[in-house]
């Protein structure tokens, strides 16, 4: 080598000055707190508010007095604000935010809490905990069949017709059958079939992929509902009536407080569900098998000369996000409810917001999916206590937090490079 | 092929070397004929096979993904793993091996860097590297010298040469002639994808040339002394941003006078191509001044600049400077559909169009089937002048042509070179930015280097080449005299051992 210079052709950075994102953010929280310690405060009524730490009423309880509790928490998040303007090392940035937002929540909840009908000022965690991982269920699965599909290079905007679809054959085969594992391989046979039109159309024929996963929901809509009418509806007790998976207690974990009666007491599909996170995430990441579908995602000409099968590749992750997706689909037949027309209701799309926000990543995704799932549970518990907040309001959030997240106030949020193109060869 | 040989192939762009190339590499499948390897005929289905026989290839547009580290890069497709069926990757015995392979050649990278973070020579360097650790006997180098500073070139050179000692063969795709010269051991010229020679490294640069292009060309541009007048075209402080939000000019100060050529010289990516985009009104300037004639035009739009007089060849033509599905003549007229004769009220004029379509095609040499045809299926050369034409038929005070032959044939650079030259002659003011320092030189009355944004110096055509690489490498006037004395004497002393030797025998061959 030559001692020549040759210094990179990288320009120096732009002073972006006093107000970095960072502190625009913290001014964004800031306010938010000042928000919540004169308005909550002031709202918020002398009851004690009470978190108990069981499914009703009953057994000990954190309690705090509904306004202090309200300017409290109030004011930790203007101190997370304050800090974040001051600024903080990078790395603190994610957990000051988070304490921030969490006292923002806290402090809402002290003022919906203690002003709720006498006799009501209690919010019962074991419930709110189990109730929101119940509604992240079909988001996380969702969101990982997701992951697989778009790491790989192809959008799926169809996760609403794999979930339906796993779904429907969930229901109608473990009723045919009586068997509940029958049903659950139907599932993942059903949103695979989805996830197979899905793959064809976009990697062999080059059809648009939002387009063509648009069309797959339709179409699963259509097939499902016109089966629904044909055959559950005639004879629900043959077709719709399928068996369910129970709740399987995992011995020790369940007698933690709180988490053990609210997660380890859950189904088959809340430890799947966990699990496959897990295993995606460290599939991803750690493997063979998660190198060569990031970089069929990110740049399949160079695998390709490298002498990795991108269209195999590509199909074979197509197909396992759809297995994903239809068991998801079952966690509701096989566990909750029977088959109903269109049944997951927007829930798809959800899941496409939580990969989003979750950054593509099987983590992320799944606290993405977790966010909004207690946004929904918060929906529910709001309605039950006769809030005067609008549970529509709160059911706006998964959307509102995706357009902020899109737009990149949460940070960068960049996908696959290569995702939604598909790969022609030479 | 011999082992231990650097084998030069030699063509035009268009010529078929890279598609020979991609054959060899397993990439294209070919139609008839077939491969040897140690005298035996090779099947190659995919680059896997060609891996497996010793091959590796180091692409034009490099193959390595952005968001990996190099390691990740490295071991992509020849994954060491643990734990069976899993597949775990072992990161720790790659990182080792890319230690190995990197010591062993000279070739230092960083396993943990992310390529994206990587200057362009590195990432070369990690290509190459790539391609070792893989057991090759056979490399590849299609057209390595395009995105390289002189400098940066000189060391691949002496990177080339210590492969060669350690008795890998390299093949070496280029269109540039003193790099052939300086290193090829044996030269093959291609022409419409037909061998036309061989020729040793001996024979001289209008030799290679003719039979490069089937006929002799003029290398040096022909030109009159300039005349230049006013000023025409001036920018002041001017400050810009590239996508990312990045400084990427800062503080440039020009002025380019009505007849004279000003050529902007630089490696890519040191803010030529937001430079110009802040001139036509493309990019949002920060801070500055860019006058016209006197006027200020910077916060104009596009549009109005364009129509003050100002004629632009975009460096991406298929990008920025052609709509591709769109035919020849609605390529040509582009920029005045909407003036008569081509266009009235909400209507366009097919008749004006296809009849001054016809005489364009005629005056700039366009080779089409006809003026319907869509452009996307021209030659680059050909959509090319589809551009020049269009931007050098209105009146102009100010022409600004960004790499206005990257990817153009020999042929059409000839000519295209000599309609700037005519168009400086009737007074026109003229910029020219390339990469191509040669095509600067030959062109240009004045150079002005660019490096980090900055105007880092202005020379005349006359200056040696070695200058201006230097003044591209960001090594300033004032330190350039010394740096140029020291330079090969710096260089031979850090070379290693067997690179060194083998520096300088292919220099006495040479």
């Amino acid at each position: 080598m030559s001692t020549m210079a040759v210094p990179d052709v990288a320009v120096a950075p732009v002073d972006e000055g006093f107000w970095t994102r960072n502190r625009k953010v913290g001014l964004v929280l800031l306010a938010l707190g000042l928000l919540a310690a004169v308005l909550f405060g002031a709202l918020a009524t002398d009851q004690q508010a009470r978190f108990t730490l069981s499914d009703d009423a009953a057994g000990a309880a954190l309690e705090i007095n509904g306004t202090i509790g309200a300017i409290l928490f109030g004011i930790i998040a203007i101190a997370a604000g304050a800090a974040l303007v001051a600024g903080v090392p990078k790395r603190w940035f994610v957990t000051v935010l988070g304490v921030g937002l969490v006292g923002f929540v806290l402090s809402f909840l002290c003022w919906q809490v203690s002003a709720a009908p006498t006799g009501q000022n209690f919010m019962p965690l074991v419930n709110i905990i189990r109730g929101t991982f119940i509604l992240a269920l079909p988001l996380i699965f969702g969101a990982l069949a997701g992951v697989l599909c778009e790491r790989s290079g192809v959008v799926n905007v169809a996760i609403e017709g794999q979930l339906l679809m796993g779904a429907f054959s969930g229901a109608l085969f473990g009723s045919l059958s009586g068997n509940v594992w029958v049903g659950l391989v139907a599932a993942a046979i059903g949103g695979a079939f989805i996830s197979l039109l899905l793959a064809v159309f976009a990697i062999r024929y080059l059809v648009d992929q939002v387009v063509i996963g648009i069309v797959l929901n339709l179409l699963a809509v259509g097939v499902t509902g016109f089966l629904y009418e044909r055959l559950m509806q005639t004879d629900a007790t043959k077709y719709n009536s399928a068996p369910r998976f129970g709740n399987w207690n995992i011995p020790l974990l369940e007698d933690i407080p709180v988490l053990g009666p609210a997660l380890f007491r859950g189904n088959i599909f809340l430890y799947l569900g966990l699990l496959l996170v897990l295993v995606i995430h460290i599939g991803l990441f750690r493997t063979r098998w998660g190198l060569r579908t990031r970089s069929v995602g990110e740049h399949p000409t160079a695998a390709d000369t490298l002498g990795v099968k991108v269209l195999r590749v590509r199909y074979r992750n197509v197909l396992l996000a759809g297995v994903v997706a239809g068991i998801g689909g079952a966690s509701y037949t096989l566990a909750l409810y029977s088959f109903t027309k269109n049944m997951i209701g927007g829930k798809g799309f959800i899941a496409l917001a939580a990969l989003i926000f979750g950054r593509w990543n099987p983590t992320g995704a799944l606290l993405a999916a977790l966010f909004f799932g207690f946004a929904d549970q918060l929906a529910t518990y709001l309605g039950a206590i006769n809030s005067v907040i609008p549970s529509q309001f709160l059911a706006m959030l998964p959307y509102l937090a995706t357009i902020l997240a899109v737009a990149g106030l949460v940070g960068r949020v960049r996908a696959p490079a290569a995702d939604g193109k598909p790969y022609i060869k030479g | 092929m011999e082992p231990g040989e650097i084998h030069a192939l030699l063509g035009e762009n268009g010529a078929g070397k890279s598609t020979l190339m991609n054959v060899l590499y397993g990439l294209y499948q070919p139609d008839e004929g077939e491969i040897l390897v140690d005298g035996k005929p090779l099947k190659l289905k995919g680059p896997s096979d060609a891996i497996a026989a010793g091959i590796g290839m180091v692409h034009q547009h490099f193959m390595l993904v952005p968001v990996f580290t190099v390691t990740e890069n490295i071991m992509l497709g020849a994954e060491q793993v643990r734990g069976g069926i899993a597949g775990f990757l072992d990161r720790r015995r790659a990182r080792r091996e890319v230690a190995e392979v990197s010591e062993r050649y000279n070739l230092r990278v960083d396993p943990d860097a992310v390529i994206e973070d990587l200057p362009v020579g590195i990432q070369q360097r990690v290509e190459i590297v790539k391609a070792l650790t893989r057991d090759v006997d056979l490399l590849i180098l299609d057209e390595p010298t395009a995105v390289l500073t002189p400098q940066e070139t000189e060391e691949l050179l002496t990177v080339m040469r210590s492969l060669r000692a350690a008795g890998k063969s390299i093949v070496f795709i280029t269109h540039k002639l003193g790099e052939v010269k300086a290193i090829a051991d044996r030269i093959t010229v291609i022409r419409r994808g037909k061998t036309v020679g061989t020729a040793s490294p001996e024979a001289s640069r209008d030799e290679l040339a003719a039979l490069m292009v089937g006929r002799n060309v003029r290398l040096t541009v022909d030109k009159g002394t300039a005349t230049p007048g006013e000023p025409m075209l001036e920018v002041a402080g001017l400050v810009v941003d590239d996508d990312r939000q990045v400084r990427a000019v800062d503080g440039v100060d020009l002025t380019v006078r009505a007849g004279e050529v000003l050529g902007v010289a630089g490696v890519q990516g040191n803010g030529q191509t937001e430079l110009i985009e802040a001139i036509m009104g493309l990019r949002p300037v920060l801070a500055g001044t860019v006058s016209l004639g006197g006027d200020r035009i910077d916060g104009w739009t596009t549009k109005k600049v364009l129509r003050a007089g100002v004629g632009y060849v975009p460096e991406d033509r298929s990008v920025d400077g052609l709509v591709k599905e769109f035919s020849v003549a609605e390529n040509l007229v582009l920029d005045i559909y909407d003036r008569p004769p081509f266009g009235a009220g909400l209507a366009l004029k097919p008749d004006a169009i296809a009849t001054s379509a016809k005489e364009r095609i005629e005056q700039f040499d366009v080779r089409t089937s006809s003026a319907d045809a869509a452009v996307g299926t021209l030659s680059g050369g050909n959509q090319q002048k589809v551009i020049v034409a269009r931007e050098l038929s209105r009146p102009l005070k100010l022409f600004i042509a960004a790499q206005p032959t990257r990817g153009v044939d020999v042929g059409s650079i000839e000519f295209i070179h000599s309609r700037i030259i005519r168009e400086r002659d009737i007074g026109t003011a003229v910029m020219v930015v390339s990469s191509e320092l040669d095509e600067v030189i030959g062109l240009a009355d004045r150079i002005a280097v660019m490096y980090r944004g900055r105007i880092i110096g202005i020379v005349g055509p006359d200056t040696p080449r070695e200058e201006i690489g230097l003044l591209m490498a960001g090594i300033s006037p004032d330190a350039v005299s010394e740096r140029a004395d020291a330079a090969p004497t710096g260089g031979a002393a850090t070379d290693g051992g067997p690179a060194s030797d083998a520096g300088s025998a292919s220099e006495d061959e040479a």
